[in-house]
Protein backbone atom coordinates (compact mmCIF):
# COMPACT_ATOMS: atom_id res chain seq x y z
CA UNK A 1 0.00 0.00 0.00
CA UNK A 2 1.36 3.28 -1.01
CA UNK A 3 1.93 5.86 1.83
CA UNK A 4 -0.97 8.56 1.83
CA UNK A 5 1.58 11.06 3.09
CA UNK A 6 2.98 14.77 1.44
CA UNK A 7 6.18 15.91 2.58
CA UNK A 8 7.57 16.34 5.76
CA UNK A 9 3.94 16.51 7.46
CA UNK A 10 0.70 16.54 5.82
CA UNK A 11 -1.40 13.46 5.21
CA UNK A 12 -3.54 13.43 2.20
CA UNK A 13 -6.41 11.18 2.52
CA UNK A 14 -7.45 8.49 -0.59
CA UNK A 15 -11.43 7.95 0.70
CA UNK A 16 -11.33 11.35 2.32
CA UNK A 17 -14.04 11.26 5.24
CA UNK A 18 -17.77 13.21 5.58
CA UNK A 19 -18.32 15.57 8.28
CA UNK A 20 -22.15 13.96 8.31
CA UNK A 21 -22.70 16.22 11.53
CA UNK A 22 -21.49 19.18 13.87
CA UNK A 23 -23.18 20.13 16.97
CA UNK A 24 -22.31 23.25 19.33
CA UNK A 25 -23.60 23.87 22.99
CA UNK A 26 -21.96 27.52 24.42
CA UNK A 27 -22.72 28.89 27.48
CA UNK A 28 -24.45 32.49 28.28
CA UNK A 29 -21.80 34.99 27.42
CA UNK A 30 -20.39 33.39 24.14
CA UNK A 31 -24.90 33.14 22.98
CA UNK A 32 -24.58 36.59 23.32
CA UNK A 33 -21.77 37.26 21.29
CA UNK A 34 -21.31 37.97 17.46
CA UNK A 35 -21.77 33.93 16.33
CA UNK A 36 -24.70 33.66 19.44
CA UNK A 37 -26.89 32.47 16.53
CA UNK A 38 -24.51 30.10 14.96
CA UNK A 39 -24.37 27.79 18.20
CA UNK A 40 -26.85 24.97 17.99
CA UNK A 41 -27.62 25.52 21.65
CA UNK A 42 -26.87 28.11 24.38
CA UNK A 43 -27.36 27.48 27.94
CA UNK A 44 -29.43 30.13 30.03
CA UNK A 45 -26.70 30.28 33.03
CA UNK A 46 -22.87 28.56 33.73
CA UNK A 47 -24.32 25.27 35.91
CA UNK A 48 -27.34 24.44 33.33
CA UNK A 49 -28.54 22.78 36.97
CA UNK A 50 -25.84 20.61 37.63
CA UNK A 51 -23.70 20.90 41.15
CA UNK A 52 -20.07 21.69 39.74
CA UNK A 53 -18.77 23.63 36.80
CA UNK A 54 -17.16 20.49 36.20
CA UNK A 55 -20.33 18.74 35.68
CA UNK A 56 -21.59 20.92 33.86
CA UNK A 57 -18.70 21.10 31.34
CA UNK A 58 -18.87 17.16 30.83
CA UNK A 59 -22.93 17.30 30.38
CA UNK A 60 -22.26 20.44 27.83
CA UNK A 61 -19.81 18.01 25.98
CA UNK A 62 -22.77 14.54 26.13
CA UNK A 63 -25.18 17.25 24.98
CA UNK A 64 -23.09 18.04 21.98
CA UNK A 65 -22.00 14.65 21.02
CA UNK A 66 -26.02 13.41 21.42
CA UNK A 67 -27.01 16.47 19.17
CA UNK A 68 -24.55 15.52 16.18
CA UNK A 69 -25.53 11.71 16.39
CA UNK A 70 -28.87 12.63 16.19
CA UNK A 71 -28.11 14.71 13.47
CA UNK A 72 -25.81 12.38 11.67
CA UNK A 73 -29.31 10.06 11.75
CA UNK A 74 -27.21 7.03 12.65
CA UNK A 75 -27.54 4.79 15.28
CA UNK A 76 -24.56 4.71 17.96
CA UNK A 77 -23.40 1.40 17.21
CA UNK A 78 -22.28 2.17 13.91
CA UNK A 79 -19.94 4.49 15.63
CA UNK A 80 -16.10 2.60 16.63
CA UNK A 81 -14.62 5.49 17.97
CA UNK A 82 -15.09 8.58 20.80
CA UNK A 83 -12.36 11.00 19.97
CA UNK A 84 -12.27 13.76 22.86
CA UNK A 85 -10.32 15.96 25.12
CA UNK A 86 -10.20 18.99 26.83
CA UNK A 87 -8.03 21.40 29.50
CA UNK A 88 -9.05 19.74 32.89
CA UNK A 89 -6.49 17.33 34.43
CA UNK A 90 -6.82 13.61 33.49
CA UNK A 91 -9.49 15.08 31.12
CA UNK A 92 -12.37 14.36 33.20
CA UNK A 93 -14.57 15.91 30.99
CA UNK A 94 -14.18 13.71 27.94
CA UNK A 95 -13.56 10.55 30.61
CA UNK A 96 -17.17 11.16 32.24
CA UNK A 97 -18.73 12.02 29.07
CA UNK A 98 -17.14 9.01 27.43
CA UNK A 99 -18.67 7.01 30.57
CA UNK A 100 -22.22 8.22 29.50
CA UNK A 101 -21.49 7.44 25.80
CA UNK A 102 -20.28 4.01 26.11
CA UNK A 103 -18.25 4.04 22.84
CA UNK A 104 -14.42 2.74 22.41
CA UNK A 105 -13.34 6.06 23.33
CA UNK A 106 -9.56 7.78 22.90
CA UNK A 107 -9.06 10.28 24.94
CA UNK A 108 -6.83 13.79 23.84
CA UNK A 109 -5.13 16.39 24.97
CA UNK A 110 -4.13 19.15 22.77
CA UNK A 111 -5.07 21.62 24.52
CA UNK A 112 -7.30 24.13 22.79
CA UNK A 113 -5.77 22.66 19.34
CA UNK A 114 -8.23 19.36 20.30
CA UNK A 115 -10.69 20.00 17.73
CA UNK A 116 -8.29 19.87 14.81
CA UNK A 117 -6.20 16.89 16.86
CA UNK A 118 -9.17 14.57 16.99
CA UNK A 119 -10.59 15.93 13.32
CA UNK A 120 -7.09 14.89 11.66
CA UNK A 121 -7.17 11.42 13.97
CA UNK A 122 -10.69 10.25 13.04
CA UNK A 123 -9.74 11.02 9.45
CA UNK A 124 -6.97 8.85 9.84
CA UNK A 125 -9.17 6.13 11.36
CA UNK A 126 -11.21 6.45 9.09
CA UNK A 127 -9.44 6.18 5.82
CA UNK A 128 -7.19 3.75 7.08
CA UNK A 129 -10.23 1.32 7.38
CA UNK A 130 -10.19 1.30 11.28
CA UNK A 131 -13.11 2.73 11.56
CA UNK A 132 -16.72 3.72 10.02
CA UNK A 133 -17.59 6.74 11.99
CA UNK A 134 -15.85 8.46 14.46
CA UNK A 135 -17.51 10.77 17.03
CA UNK A 136 -15.05 13.67 17.51
CA UNK A 137 -15.57 16.33 20.53
CA UNK A 138 -13.95 18.71 22.78
CA UNK A 139 -15.27 21.12 25.57
CA UNK A 140 -14.43 23.91 27.83
CA UNK A 141 -15.61 26.20 30.49
CA UNK A 142 -14.80 29.12 31.68
CA UNK A 143 -14.82 28.77 35.24
CA UNK A 144 -13.31 25.08 35.74
CA UNK A 145 -10.34 26.49 33.58
CA UNK A 146 -10.40 29.60 36.00
CA UNK A 147 -9.91 28.07 39.06
CA UNK A 148 -7.29 25.23 37.84
CA UNK A 149 -4.75 27.65 35.47
CA UNK A 150 -5.84 30.52 37.15
CA UNK A 151 -7.62 32.48 40.20
CA UNK A 152 -10.90 32.07 42.37
CA UNK A 153 -13.62 33.60 40.10
CA UNK A 154 -14.98 35.57 42.68
CA UNK A 155 -11.77 36.75 43.38
CA UNK A 156 -11.03 40.83 42.64
CA UNK A 157 -8.17 40.57 39.75
CA UNK A 158 -7.56 42.76 36.61
CA UNK A 159 -6.48 40.85 33.85
CA UNK A 160 -3.93 41.00 31.32
CA UNK A 161 -4.86 43.04 28.19
CA UNK A 162 -3.47 40.40 26.16
CA UNK A 163 -5.02 37.38 27.83
CA UNK A 164 -7.73 35.45 26.59
CA UNK A 165 -11.38 34.48 28.15
CA UNK A 166 -12.05 30.53 28.09
CA UNK A 167 -14.83 29.94 26.63
CA UNK A 168 -17.44 27.48 28.15
CA UNK A 169 -18.44 25.58 25.57
CA UNK A 170 -18.24 22.04 23.62
CA UNK A 171 -18.58 21.16 20.28
CA UNK A 172 -19.14 17.90 18.52
CA UNK A 173 -18.34 16.27 14.65
CA UNK A 174 -19.35 12.83 13.41
CA UNK A 175 -16.94 11.84 10.46
CA UNK A 176 -17.93 9.07 8.27
CA UNK A 177 -16.69 6.78 5.92
CA UNK A 178 -20.17 7.20 3.52
CA UNK A 179 -22.42 9.88 3.01
CA UNK A 180 -23.25 13.33 1.89
CA UNK A 181 -21.51 16.42 2.73
CA UNK A 182 -18.07 17.93 2.74
CA UNK A 183 -14.93 16.37 3.35
CA UNK A 184 -11.50 16.70 5.44
CA UNK A 185 -9.42 16.04 2.60
CA UNK A 186 -5.84 16.25 4.61
CA UNK A 187 -4.05 17.18 7.96
CA UNK A 188 -1.11 18.66 8.99
CA UNK A 189 0.04 17.07 12.14
CA UNK A 190 2.07 20.15 13.99
CA UNK A 191 5.41 19.92 15.84
CA UNK A 192 5.65 21.45 19.38
CA UNK A 193 7.36 24.72 19.04
CA UNK A 194 8.78 27.12 21.72
CA UNK A 195 9.97 30.76 21.19
CA UNK A 196 10.25 30.92 24.50
CA UNK A 197 7.44 33.04 25.91
CA UNK A 198 6.93 32.55 29.51
CA UNK A 199 3.90 34.84 30.26
CA UNK A 200 0.73 32.69 30.23
CA UNK A 201 -1.37 35.96 30.03
CA UNK A 202 0.12 36.22 27.11
CA UNK A 203 -0.90 32.21 25.23
CA UNK A 204 -1.51 33.95 21.49
CA UNK A 205 2.03 34.96 21.23
CA UNK A 206 3.61 31.68 23.03
CA UNK A 207 1.18 29.91 20.01
CA UNK A 208 1.62 32.07 17.12
CA UNK A 209 5.18 30.87 15.68
CA UNK A 210 3.52 27.08 15.97
CA UNK A 211 0.76 27.87 13.63
CA UNK A 212 3.20 29.45 11.73
CA UNK A 213 4.86 26.34 11.68
CA UNK A 214 2.44 24.17 10.51
CA UNK A 215 0.98 26.20 8.07
CA UNK A 216 3.94 27.05 6.49
CA UNK A 217 4.80 23.13 6.66
CA UNK A 218 1.21 22.36 4.73
CA UNK A 219 1.92 24.90 1.93
CA UNK A 220 4.93 23.44 1.31
CA UNK A 221 3.93 20.01 1.60
CA UNK A 222 1.17 20.40 -0.57
CA UNK A 223 2.65 23.31 -3.03
CA UNK A 224 -0.42 25.93 -2.32
CA UNK A 225 -0.68 29.36 -0.91
CA UNK A 226 -3.03 31.28 1.03
CA UNK A 227 -5.45 31.87 -2.46
CA UNK A 228 -5.82 28.62 -2.50
CA UNK A 229 -8.53 28.89 0.75
CA UNK A 230 -11.08 30.54 0.96
CA UNK A 231 -11.03 30.81 4.70
CA UNK A 232 -7.94 29.22 7.21
CA UNK A 233 -9.02 29.70 10.83
CA UNK A 234 -6.35 29.63 13.57
CA UNK A 235 -8.48 28.38 16.85
CA UNK A 236 -7.31 30.28 18.95
CA UNK A 237 -4.39 32.76 19.19
CA UNK A 238 -6.77 36.14 19.87
CA UNK A 239 -6.02 38.99 18.57
CA UNK A 240 -2.28 39.59 19.23
CA UNK A 241 -1.71 35.95 18.55
CA UNK A 242 -3.30 36.65 15.30
CA UNK A 243 -0.97 39.60 14.36
CA UNK A 244 2.33 38.09 15.51
CA UNK A 245 1.01 34.59 12.82
CA UNK A 246 0.95 36.69 10.52
CA UNK A 247 3.98 39.01 10.92
CA UNK A 248 6.42 35.78 11.40
CA UNK A 249 4.41 34.22 8.38
CA UNK A 250 5.58 37.55 6.11
CA UNK A 251 8.81 37.09 7.34
CA UNK A 252 9.27 33.26 5.87
CA UNK A 253 7.79 35.04 2.61
CA UNK A 254 4.44 33.61 2.88
CA UNK A 255 1.25 36.60 2.18
CA UNK A 256 -1.80 35.16 4.11
CA UNK A 257 -3.68 38.33 2.02
CA UNK A 258 -7.45 38.32 3.67
CA UNK A 259 -7.99 34.79 4.24
CA UNK A 260 -6.69 34.42 7.94
CA UNK A 261 -8.65 34.75 11.02
CA UNK A 262 -9.40 33.40 14.35
CA UNK A 263 -11.39 31.58 16.33
CA UNK A 264 -10.00 33.51 19.24
CA UNK A 265 -11.15 36.50 17.47
CA UNK A 266 -14.71 35.83 16.52
CA UNK A 267 -16.53 34.45 19.69
CA UNK A 268 -16.87 37.85 21.40
CA UNK A 269 -17.43 41.52 20.67
CA UNK A 270 -14.84 43.80 21.75
CA UNK A 271 -17.30 45.44 24.32
CA UNK A 272 -17.71 41.77 26.10
CA UNK A 273 -14.29 42.94 27.73
CA UNK A 274 -12.88 39.81 27.10
CA UNK A 275 -9.23 41.91 25.98
CA UNK A 276 -7.35 39.59 23.47
CA UNK A 277 -10.41 36.95 22.93
CA UNK A 278 -11.24 33.81 23.07
CA UNK A 279 -9.43 30.12 24.04
CA UNK A 280 -10.06 26.76 25.21
CA UNK A 281 -11.24 23.45 23.38
CA UNK A 282 -14.34 25.01 23.41
CA UNK A 283 -13.37 27.46 21.43
CA UNK A 284 -12.32 26.64 17.83
CA UNK A 285 -15.07 23.39 18.21
CA UNK A 286 -17.67 25.59 18.66
CA UNK A 287 -16.38 28.04 15.74
CA UNK A 288 -15.94 25.06 13.98
CA UNK A 289 -19.41 23.19 14.81
CA UNK A 290 -21.03 26.10 14.11
CA UNK A 291 -20.34 28.82 12.19
CA UNK A 292 -17.54 27.88 9.74
CA UNK A 293 -19.81 24.11 9.13
CA UNK A 294 -22.71 26.78 8.50
CA UNK A 295 -20.80 28.64 6.04
CA UNK A 296 -19.65 26.04 4.55
CA UNK A 297 -22.99 24.50 3.88
CA UNK A 298 -24.39 27.47 2.91
CA UNK A 299 -22.02 27.51 0.11
CA UNK A 300 -19.72 30.46 1.11
CA UNK A 301 -16.77 28.44 1.74
CA UNK A 302 -15.19 25.96 -0.70
CA UNK A 303 -11.86 24.91 1.11
CA UNK A 304 -11.07 25.60 4.70
CA UNK A 305 -8.36 25.19 6.92
CA UNK A 306 -8.59 24.66 10.54
CA UNK A 307 -5.24 25.64 12.37
CA UNK A 308 -6.38 24.07 16.18
CA UNK A 309 -3.49 25.56 18.07
CA UNK A 310 -2.43 24.42 22.06
CA UNK A 311 -0.52 25.96 24.67
CA UNK A 312 1.13 22.85 25.89
CA UNK A 313 2.14 24.10 29.59
CA UNK A 314 0.55 23.55 33.37
CA UNK A 315 0.32 25.62 36.12
CA UNK A 316 2.98 23.66 37.48
CA UNK A 317 5.51 24.58 34.69
CA UNK A 318 4.40 28.23 34.56
CA UNK A 319 5.60 28.36 38.33
CA UNK A 320 8.86 26.81 37.66
CA UNK A 321 9.93 29.43 35.48
CA UNK A 322 9.48 27.22 32.37
CA UNK A 323 8.11 28.83 28.81
CA UNK A 324 4.71 27.68 27.43
CA UNK A 325 5.66 25.28 24.45
CA UNK A 326 2.72 25.56 21.50
CA UNK A 327 1.57 23.69 19.34
CA UNK A 328 -0.47 23.45 15.86
CA UNK A 329 -2.77 20.98 13.69
CA UNK A 330 -3.73 21.81 10.46
CA UNK A 331 -6.89 19.79 8.66
CA UNK A 332 -8.39 20.64 5.62
CA UNK A 333 -12.26 20.48 4.83
CA UNK A 334 -13.39 20.64 1.11
CA UNK A 335 -16.86 21.58 0.42
CA UNK B 1 2.61 11.92 -4.05
CA UNK B 2 4.78 14.80 -5.83
CA UNK B 3 6.93 17.13 -3.16
CA UNK B 4 8.98 14.13 -1.72
CA UNK B 5 11.45 16.43 -0.41
CA UNK B 6 12.26 16.24 3.45
CA UNK B 7 12.63 18.95 6.14
CA UNK B 8 13.75 22.71 5.41
CA UNK B 9 10.73 24.82 5.88
CA UNK B 10 11.38 26.43 9.32
CA UNK B 11 10.60 29.73 9.94
CA UNK B 12 12.37 32.45 9.42
CA UNK B 13 11.93 34.51 12.26
CA UNK B 14 15.15 33.45 14.98
CA UNK B 15 13.74 32.54 18.83
CA UNK B 16 15.53 36.66 19.50
CA UNK B 17 13.75 38.42 16.89
CA UNK B 18 10.52 36.32 17.95
CA UNK B 19 11.01 38.39 21.17
CA UNK B 20 11.26 41.95 20.04
CA UNK B 21 8.26 41.13 17.68
CA UNK B 22 6.31 39.61 20.75
CA UNK B 23 7.09 42.83 22.72
CA UNK B 24 6.02 45.11 19.91
CA UNK B 25 2.82 43.99 19.46
CA UNK B 26 1.79 42.95 23.03
CA UNK B 27 -0.69 45.59 24.29
CA UNK B 28 0.54 46.96 26.97
CA UNK B 29 -1.14 47.33 30.66
CA UNK B 30 -3.00 50.70 30.67
CA UNK B 31 -1.02 52.28 33.57
CA UNK B 32 -2.26 55.92 33.89
CA UNK B 33 -5.72 54.85 33.47
CA UNK B 34 -5.29 51.88 35.96
CA UNK B 35 -3.25 54.02 39.17
CA UNK B 36 -6.10 56.48 38.57
CA UNK B 37 -8.70 54.29 39.04
CA UNK B 38 -6.69 52.57 41.79
CA UNK B 39 -6.25 55.86 43.74
CA UNK B 40 -10.16 56.22 43.27
CA UNK B 41 -11.23 53.38 44.25
CA UNK B 42 -9.02 53.12 47.68
CA UNK B 43 -9.65 56.50 48.34
CA UNK B 44 -13.57 55.68 48.55
CA UNK B 45 -12.67 52.54 50.17
CA UNK B 46 -10.42 54.15 53.33
CA UNK B 47 -13.00 56.88 53.18
CA UNK B 48 -15.78 54.99 54.32
CA UNK B 49 -13.05 53.25 56.05
CA UNK B 50 -13.08 56.34 58.54
CA UNK B 51 -16.80 57.41 58.45
CA UNK B 52 -17.27 53.85 59.99
CA UNK B 53 -14.16 54.92 62.70
CA UNK B 54 -16.12 58.06 63.55
CA UNK B 55 -19.23 56.43 64.17
CA UNK B 56 -17.81 54.23 66.13
CA UNK B 57 -15.95 57.02 68.62
CA UNK B 58 -19.29 58.63 68.29
CA UNK B 59 -21.25 56.14 69.79
CA UNK B 60 -18.69 56.19 72.72
CA UNK B 61 -15.71 53.66 72.05
CA UNK B 62 -12.25 54.72 72.25
CA UNK B 63 -9.80 55.62 69.55
CA UNK B 64 -8.26 52.03 69.44
CA UNK B 65 -10.94 50.14 70.08
CA UNK B 66 -12.80 52.13 66.74
CA UNK B 67 -10.35 51.07 64.89
CA UNK B 68 -10.59 47.27 65.64
CA UNK B 69 -14.05 47.77 65.21
CA UNK B 70 -14.32 49.65 61.83
CA UNK B 71 -11.35 46.83 60.79
CA UNK B 72 -13.75 44.17 61.60
CA UNK B 73 -16.58 45.74 60.15
CA UNK B 74 -14.62 46.53 56.61
CA UNK B 75 -13.82 43.00 56.34
CA UNK B 76 -17.50 41.94 56.63
CA UNK B 77 -18.40 44.31 54.06
CA UNK B 78 -15.74 42.79 52.00
CA UNK B 79 -16.47 39.39 52.73
CA UNK B 80 -20.45 40.33 52.09
CA UNK B 81 -19.67 41.90 48.68
CA UNK B 82 -17.48 38.68 47.73
CA UNK B 83 -20.20 36.68 48.45
CA UNK B 84 -22.79 38.45 46.72
CA UNK B 85 -20.91 38.73 43.30
CA UNK B 86 -19.82 42.35 43.54
CA UNK B 87 -16.09 42.54 45.00
CA UNK B 88 -14.89 41.20 41.72
CA UNK B 89 -16.22 43.91 39.68
CA UNK B 90 -14.89 46.20 42.33
CA UNK B 91 -11.33 44.70 41.64
CA UNK B 92 -11.85 44.19 37.83
CA UNK B 93 -12.33 48.62 38.20
CA UNK B 94 -10.15 49.62 41.03
CA UNK B 95 -7.00 47.12 40.83
CA UNK B 96 -4.69 47.64 43.72
CA UNK B 97 -6.88 50.21 44.92
CA UNK B 98 -9.23 47.30 46.09
CA UNK B 99 -7.28 44.91 46.90
CA UNK B 100 -4.76 46.40 49.47
CA UNK B 101 -7.14 47.58 51.87
CA UNK B 102 -8.25 44.89 54.67
CA UNK B 103 -11.22 44.36 52.17
CA UNK B 104 -9.55 43.09 49.42
CA UNK B 105 -7.98 40.61 52.29
CA UNK B 106 -11.20 39.52 53.26
CA UNK B 107 -11.92 38.99 49.20
CA UNK B 108 -8.90 36.75 48.87
CA UNK B 109 -10.21 34.56 51.94
CA UNK B 110 -13.51 34.98 50.93
CA UNK B 111 -13.31 33.63 47.02
CA UNK B 112 -11.29 30.63 47.47
CA UNK B 113 -13.91 29.37 50.43
CA UNK B 114 -16.42 29.57 47.93
CA UNK B 115 -14.55 27.93 45.18
CA UNK B 116 -13.57 24.95 46.97
CA UNK B 117 -16.82 24.65 49.19
CA UNK B 118 -17.76 21.91 46.25
CA UNK B 119 -14.44 19.91 47.49
CA UNK B 120 -15.51 19.30 50.63
CA UNK B 121 -15.13 21.24 54.12
CA UNK B 122 -11.60 19.67 54.92
CA UNK B 123 -10.19 18.90 51.93
CA UNK B 124 -11.97 21.66 50.03
CA UNK B 125 -12.58 24.88 51.98
CA UNK B 126 -10.01 23.92 54.69
CA UNK B 127 -6.96 23.26 52.53
CA UNK B 128 -7.59 25.91 50.13
CA UNK B 129 -8.61 29.10 52.30
CA UNK B 130 -5.51 31.03 52.57
CA UNK B 131 -3.86 29.32 48.43
CA UNK B 132 -4.68 33.72 48.07
CA UNK B 133 -3.78 34.61 51.14
CA UNK B 134 -1.52 32.32 52.50
CA UNK B 135 1.53 34.30 50.51
CA UNK B 136 0.78 37.71 52.47
CA UNK B 137 -0.11 35.85 56.18
CA UNK B 138 3.77 33.98 55.94
CA UNK B 139 5.76 37.34 54.53
CA UNK B 140 3.35 39.62 56.92
CA UNK B 141 4.01 37.94 59.82
CA UNK B 142 7.68 37.04 58.87
CA UNK B 143 8.59 40.52 58.13
CA UNK B 144 6.53 41.46 61.67
CA UNK B 145 9.18 39.00 63.66
CA UNK B 146 12.08 40.99 62.19
CA UNK B 147 10.77 44.02 62.47
CA UNK B 148 10.09 43.30 66.49
CA UNK B 149 13.60 41.64 66.73
CA UNK B 150 14.96 45.15 65.71
CA UNK B 151 12.91 47.03 67.63
CA UNK B 152 14.00 44.85 70.57
CA UNK B 153 17.09 45.14 70.16
CA UNK B 154 16.95 49.28 69.77
CA UNK B 155 15.58 49.63 72.92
Amino acid sequence: MDLKRAGNQTVVFDNPPVILASYSVVGPKEGQGPLGKTFSKVWMDQLNGAKSWEVAESNMLQEAMQGAIDQAGIAKDQIDYMLSGDLLNQIISSNFAARQMALPFIGLYGACSTMALGLALGSMLIDGGFARNVLVGASSHHDTAERQFRAPTEQGTQRAMSAQWTVTGAGSVILGRRGEGPRISSATIGRVIDYAEKDVNNMGSAMAPAVADTILNHFHDLQRQATDYDLIASGDLGAVGLVLATEVLKQSSIDMKTVFTDCGVMVFDPSQDVHSGASGCGCSAVVFAGNIMRRIKVGELKRVMLVGSGALHSPTSALQGESIPGIGHAVVIDA
Amino acid sequence: MDNQSLRKPTLAVSPENYKILAQQYTPKPTIVKNVIRAFAVGGIICAIGQVIINFFVSIGLTRVEASTAATATMIFLGALLTGLGIYDEIGKFGGAGSIVPVTGFSNSIVSPAMEFRREGYVLGVGAKLFTVAGPVLVYGIATSIVVGVIYFLIH
